[in-house]
C-alpha cells in the first residue's frame, strides 16, 4: 500500500532537518510513542501503541534512515513487531525543499505493509489509520518545532 | 413438501427433531461447556508471516509470565509424528503424490499466516493471552507465493524447499485420445475459464479441544470438535502421538455445525492431548473467531479452463476440463481426493456425454490449507459443467432448459456407466426437470422479466441439473483410489430387557438431526414406540467404531448400518420366537412389532422376546445366547446418486450491479425420505451456503499472503434477507444398493445453487444488453455493476 503527501512547516530547512534528527522532539511528534531511543545518527528503536480498527498493539520498532543527504533527503525504512497482532514495515521517502523566508516543505511518499491479525482484521483501516497518524504527526511536529530551539530565526 | 401434514413417527414422518429442544434452549452441551477440575488454558503463538523463518523463538519471558504452566515449541515436539493425509494421489507418470510433512507446531519455516508456531499453557486464559504475547519469535520472513499459476513457474519461491517444486500431483481421469477425436468432428464448442472461490468454512461454534490424561491408567482423553471421532482417535493415535487405541478416548459431544471443517485432524487436537500428559493437567484450547479464520481448513479454490464439444444437434459429443486446485501449505486430511476422486468423477453430471477427460494439478501455496467443504469437488465440477452448458446454449441459441433435457441420461439407461468411473444406479432426471420447471413456472418467466423491466431491474432465469455422489466406497474401490481407511459404518443396537432401545451409531451429528432420523427408522422398523428409541454417538468409548459424518454419508451408511443390526436383532428374536411359541423358526414372521407364528393368532409382543432374552428361563440356552444386541458394519456397493434441478431468478438493479434472488426452487430426488422436515431444512442450508459462495463469500490473500478477508468486516456471510423463501420439493426414485433406499441430502443445495444463480445472472445481463460469456463468483454488486460497464 502507498500513502504520500507534503506538509507545509514554518521553519527554514536546515532547522527541520535537525528536529527531524532529534530523538526527543520525535518521540512527543510520534503518535502513540511512548519510547524513542537513538542507538547512532541513523538508527532509533521506538515503541509505540496503534490503533488499527478494532486491533490496538504496542510495536517495538526499529527505524533506519538511509540515503542520508542532509538537509535535503532521506530515506526512512522501519519495522514493528506487535506480538499476535501481527506486525507493520514500511518504507518513506522523505524530501524536504527550502521555500525560503524561514519556511520548507516536507514530501513523502511510502510503502507500507501490515500482517497477521492487523491485516487479517484492518487491512481496509491500515491507509486511513496511516493518514490520520502522519496528520498527527505533522501537528504534533510544527507546534513542536514552534516552541524548540529549532524553530527560532 | 407435505412437511406439516403426517402424524407418523416412522419413516417419510415430519417428526419435530428430538435434540432441537435442547439446542434451542440453550441446554446443548459442546466441547466449550465441558470444563475439568484444575485445567489449565492453551493459546497459539501463530505465524503473522505467510512464510518466514523461524531464525529462534526467546520463551523465558512468556515461560516466566504469571500462571504459566509450560511454553512448548517444535523443540519440545520435534518426536510428535506430523498430522497425516488420508488419500494417496498418484500423478499422470504414476508417481505418487508430494506429501509433505506437517509438523504439529512450526519447525524451522512459518508456511501460512495462522501456522501455529507455540502453545503457551496457563492456569487462565487470560494468563495464556498475556503470555504468548511475550514469546519473542525471530522471524527471516522470506517471499511467499500465493497464486496457483505463479507457484508452478520454474522459478517459484517453494512453500516446502524439500520438494521439487510446488506441483503436489498432476492427475488424470478419462479418454484423452477419445475427447480430442470427438472435438475434432464437432459443430461447435464452447470453452470456458472458470474460478471457483475460495470460501472459508465458518461453522458457529468454533473448533475447541480438550486433553486428558489419567496419570493411574495411562488413559488418554481428547473432547473435541469433531465429526468423526474415531477417525481422529485412529489419525491421532496412531501417526501423530503413538497412543494404543485402548489407552486413547475422543469424544466429540454436540458440535455446532461442520461443513467438512470438523472432519479433519487438526494438531491443536494432538497437542492438548499430548501436553494434558505434559504438564499433568488437562489442557483446553477454544479458537477465537480470527484463529477459525486462519487455521479452520478453507474449501473450493478451483481456477479451471473448461470446452464443450457438441454435434448439430446439440448433442453433447466431449467434455475437457484442465483445473489447479489449491492445497494450500499442507495437505489437510483428506485434500487430495477433493479435486480428484470427488470432482473429475462428477463431470458426467446428469447427461450423456460419451468421452470426458479432466486432469488436475495440485498446487502447494502460501495459504491456509484448503479440504473438504459442504459438497466438497462437486460443487466445484456441477459449476464447471452447468455453467458451460448454460453459455453452450446461449452460443447455439437452443433454450438451456431443452439443451439439457436433449442430454440427460433417460430412465431406461440405468444402471449408467459414465466415462469418467462411476456407475449411477437409478435416476428419473426428465421427471425432476419436469416438476421444477413446472413448479418455477419457467414457461412464464417472460412476462415477470416484463414486469421487472417495467420497474427499471434485469431479470434473468437460471437452471442448475446437479449430480452428486453420496456416502462414497465400497471400501475396496476406495483403497484401490488412494484412501487410507475404510468407508463403512458400524451401529449397535443394544435392546434393553423391558424393551427399549439404545442404538449406538458410527455416525455424528453435527446439526443434521440423527436423534430424530435415526430413532425413526428403528422404531419404525422394531414396530416399537419413537420415545423408546435412544441415539448415542460421538464417544469411542461408547460406540463400537464409526467412520464418522461427511460426504451426506449418515443415512445412506450409517442409517443402512443400523437397518442391517436391526434386521440382526429381528433374525435373533425370531429364535426366541420360535422356541417360546414352539414352532419352526421359519414359520415365525415380524410384523407391526409382534412376532407371530404364520397364518396363525399366535404371537409374542417384541416386548416380550426382549425379556425372554434376558431373562432365559424358558431358553434354547444350547443353540441360543441370551441378550439382545447386535452389531453391524455396513459397506455399501456403490456411492449413492441424488440429483436435482434448482430454478433461479435474479432481479439486478443496473444502477448499483446489487443482485437480489427473486426467486429459488429446488426439485431433488434423495431416494426414499426418512423425515421429509429435516430433509427440507437440510436444503435450505445447503442453498443458502450455495447462494453465500456465488453471492457473498470469497477469501480473499494479497500478494504477500496475507489473509485480508479474515473477520466478518471483509468477510459476507448470508443472512436471512439476503435469501428468498425457498420453495422445495422431491420426486423419488429409490437408492437400489442400501436397505433403505435412501440417498442423502445434507450436500445437495450447496452443490446445486452457485450455477443456477450465476447463469441467472448471466441471463439478466444477456437479456438487457450487456453480452458477458461468464461473471465469476461472488457476484457482488461491483463486479456486476463493472460487467455492465464493459459491455
Amino acid at each position: 500500500m502507498d500513502i504520500g503527501g507534503e506538509h507545509q512547516i514554518p521553519a527554514a530547512r536546515e532547522a527541520v532537518w535537525r528536529a527531524l534528527n532529534d530523538a526527543d522532539i520525535l518521540r512527543r511528534a510520534i503518535p502513540g510513542c511512548e519510547e524513542l531511543e537513538k542507538i547512532s545518527d541513523t538508527e532509533f528503536n521506538a515503541r509505540i501503541t496503534a490503533k488499527i480498527g478494532p486491533v490496538k498493539a504496542r510495536f517495538k520498532a526499529r527505524i533506519q534512515l538511509e540515503d542520508m543527504d542532509p538537509p535535503a533527503s532521506y530515506t526512512l525504512t522501519g519495522e514493528g513487531q506487535g506480538g499476535v497482532a501481527g506486525f507493520a514495515k514500511g518504507a518513506a521517502k522523505v524530501r524536504l525543499l527550502d521555500q525560503g523566508e524561514g519556511a520548507s516543505v516536507l514530501k513523502y511518499e511510502a510503502e507500507m505493509r501490515v500482517g497477521g491479525k492487523i491485516a487479517q482484521v484492518g487491512s481496509r483501516l491500515v491507509r486511513g489509520a496511516a493518514r490520520k497518524t502522519a496528520a498527527g504527526f505533522f501537528a504534533n511536529f510544527v507546534a513542536i518545532l514552534g516552541e524548540s530551539a529549532y524553530g527560532k530565526p | 413438501m407435505n412437511a406439516n401434514t403426517t402424524t407418523t413417527s416412522g419413516i417419510g414422518g415430519s417428526v419435530r427433531r428430538r435434540e432441537d429442544s435442547r439446542f434451542l434452549q440453550g441446554r446443548g452441551r459442546y466441547t466449550d461447556d465441558i470444563n475439568i477440575a484444575g485445567q489449565a488454558y492453551a493459546v497459539f503463538v501463530r505465524s503473522p508471516h505467510a512464510h518466514a523463518r523461524i531464525n529462534g523463538i526467546d520463551t523465558a519471558a512468556a515461560t516466566a509470565a504469571e500462571g504459566v504452566v509450560a511454553v512448548f515449541t517444535a523443540e519440545h515436539t520435534k518426536d510428535i509424528g506430523g498430522v497425516p493425509t488420508g488419500w494417496q494421489v498418484h500423478s499422470k507418470d504414476g508417481e505418487p503424490m508430494a506429501e509433505p510433512k506437517h509438523p504439529v507446531l512450526a519447525e524451522g519455516m512459518a508456511r501460512h499466516v495462522g501456522d501455529p508456531v507455540a502453545m503457551v499453557i496457563a492456569a487462565t486464559r487470560r494468563q495464556a493471552r498475556d503470555a504468548a504475547e511475550l514469546v519473542a519469535v525471530d522471524y527471516d520472513p522470506q517471499p511467499a507465493v500465493v497464486d496457483m499459476k505463479a507457484a508452478l513457474a520454474a522459478d517459484s519461491t517453494k512453500v516446502h524447499a524439500d520438494l521439487p517444486g510446488n506441483l503436489c500431483y498432476d492427475w488424470e481421469l478419462g479418454d484423452k485420445a477419445a475427447v480430442d477425436e470427438a472435438f475434432a468432428g464437432a459443430a461447435h464448442v464452447t470453452k470456458l475459464d472458470l474460478v471457483n472461490n475460495r470460501l472459508i468454512p465458518n461453522a458457529v461454534e468454533p473448533r475447541c479441544a480438550i486433553g486428558d490424561f489419567d496419570s493411574v491408567s495411562g488413559e488418554h482423553t481428547l473432547y473435541t470438535t469433531s465429526q468423526n471421532p474415531h477417525v481422529i482417535r485412529l489419525l491421532m493415535g496412531a501417526f501423530v502421538l503413538s497412543i494404543p487405541e485402548h489407552k486413547l478416548r475422543v469424544v466429540a459431544p454436540d458440535v455446532g455445525g461442520g461443513f467438512g471443517s470438523k472432519i479433519f485432524h487438526y494438531a491443536e487436537e494432538a497437542l492438548v492431548t499430548w501436553a494434558a500428559a505434559q504438564v499433568k493437567k488437562p489442557v483446553k484450547w477454544t479458537a477465537e473467531r480470527s484463529e477459525s479464520f486462519m487455521s479452520d481448513a478453507h474449501g473450493r479454490d478451483h481456477v479451471t479452463h473448461a470446452e464443450l464439444a457438441l454435434d448439430a444437434d446439440g448433442k453433447f459429443l466431449a467434455l475437457r476440463c484442465s483445473t489447479l486446485a489449491n492445497m494450500g501449505a499442507y495437505l489437510s486430511t483428506f485434500a487430495p481426493c477433493i479435486p480428484t476422486y470427488l470432482h473429475g468423477t462428477l463431470l458426467a453430471g446428469q447427461y450423456v456425454t460419451p468421452a470426458i477427460y479432466c486432469e488436475v494439478k495440485a498446487v502447494f501455496t502460501n495459504t491456509v490449507p484448503v479440504d473438504a467443504y459442504r459438497g466438497a469437488g462437486r460443487p466445484e465440477a456441477t459449476f464447471i459443467l452447468e455453467r458451460i452448458v448454460d453459455q453452450a446454449a446461449a452460443e447455439t441459441g437452443v433454450d438451456p432448459a431443452e439443451l439439457r433435457r436433449r442430454n440427460l441420461i433417460k430412465p431406461e439407461q440405468f444402471p449408467y456407466q459414465t466415462p469418467v468411473a462411476l456407475q449411477y444406479d437409478t435416476g428419473n432426471y426428465e421427471a425432476t426437470l419436469d416438476q421444477a420447471l413446472k413448479a418455477a413456472d419457467y414457461a412464464g418467466f417472460e412476462s415477470r422479466r416484463k414486469q421487472s423491466a417495467a420497474a427499471g431491474k434485469l431479470r434473468g432465469v437460471g437452471l442448475s441439473c446437479y449430480i452428486e455422489a453420496c456416502g462414497i466406497a465400497p471400501s475396496n474401490v476406495v483403497g484401490s483410489l488412494g484412501a487410507r481407511a475404510g468407508l463403512y459404518e458400524a451401529a449397535t443396537i443394544r435392546v434393553n430387557p423391558t424393551g427399549s432401545v439404545v442404538v449406538l451409531t458410527g455416525s455424528h451429528a453435527h446439526g443434521q438431526g440423527h436423534e430424530t432420523t435415526f430413532a425413526q427408522v428403528v422404531s419404525d422398523m422394531l414396530g416399537i414406540d419413537y420415545d423408546a428409541v435412544e441415539i448415542v454417538h460421538g464417544d469411542t468409548a461408547k460406540v463400537p467404531f464409526g467412520m464418522g459424518t461427511y460426504g451426506s454419508r449418515s443415512i445412506a451408511v450409517g442409517g443402512a448400518a443400523i437397518a442391517k443390526a436391526v434386521d440382526k436383532i429381528i433374525a435373533k428374536g425370531k429364535k426366541i420366537a420360535a422356541h417360546l411359541l414352539e414352532a419352526g423358526e421359519g414359520d415365525i414372521v415380524f410384523e407391526n412389532g409382534a412376532f407371530k407364528v404364520a397364518g396363525t393368532d399366535r404371537e409374542k409382543s417384541f416386548g416380550d422376546i426382549a425379556l425372554t432374552a434376558y431373562v432365559p428361563h424358558q431358553y434354547p440356552l444350547e443353540s441360543l445366547e441370551p441378550g439382545l444386541e447386535e452389531t453391524a458394519f455396513y459397506d455399501p456397493a456403490n456411492f449413492t446418486y441424488p440429483a436435482g434441478t434448482y430454478v433461479c431468478e435474479v432481479e439486478v438493479d443496473p444502477d448499483t450491479g446489487r443482485v437480489t434472488v427473486a426467486s429459488f426452487h429446488a426439485s431433488d430426488d434423495f431416494g426414499n425420505l426418512i423425515n421429509p422436515m429435516i430433509v427440507e431444512g437440510q436444503v435450505h442450508g445447503g442453498l443458502a451456503q450455495g447462494i453465500g459462495q456465488a453471492l457473498l463469500e470469497n477469501c480473499v490473500y494479497d500478494a504477500d499472503g496475507q489473509l485480508l478477508s479474515g473477520s466478518y468486516m471483509d468477510y459476507c456471510m448470508p443472512r436471512a434477507d439476503d435469501l428468498p423463501s425457498f420453495q422445495v420439493d422431491t420426486t423419488v426414485t429409490a437408492c437400489t444398493h442400501n436397505p433403505l433406499g435412501v440417498k442423502g441430502c445434507g450436500e445437495a443445495g450447496a452443490i446445486g445453487a452457485p450455477p443456477a444463480l450465476i447463469n441467472a445472472v448471466v441471463n439478466a445481463l444477456n437479456g438487457g444488453g450487456h453480452p458477458i460469456a461468464h461473471l465469476d463468483m461472488p457476484a457482488t454488486p461491483q463486479k456486476v455493476w463493472a460487467a455492465m460497464q464493459s459491455n
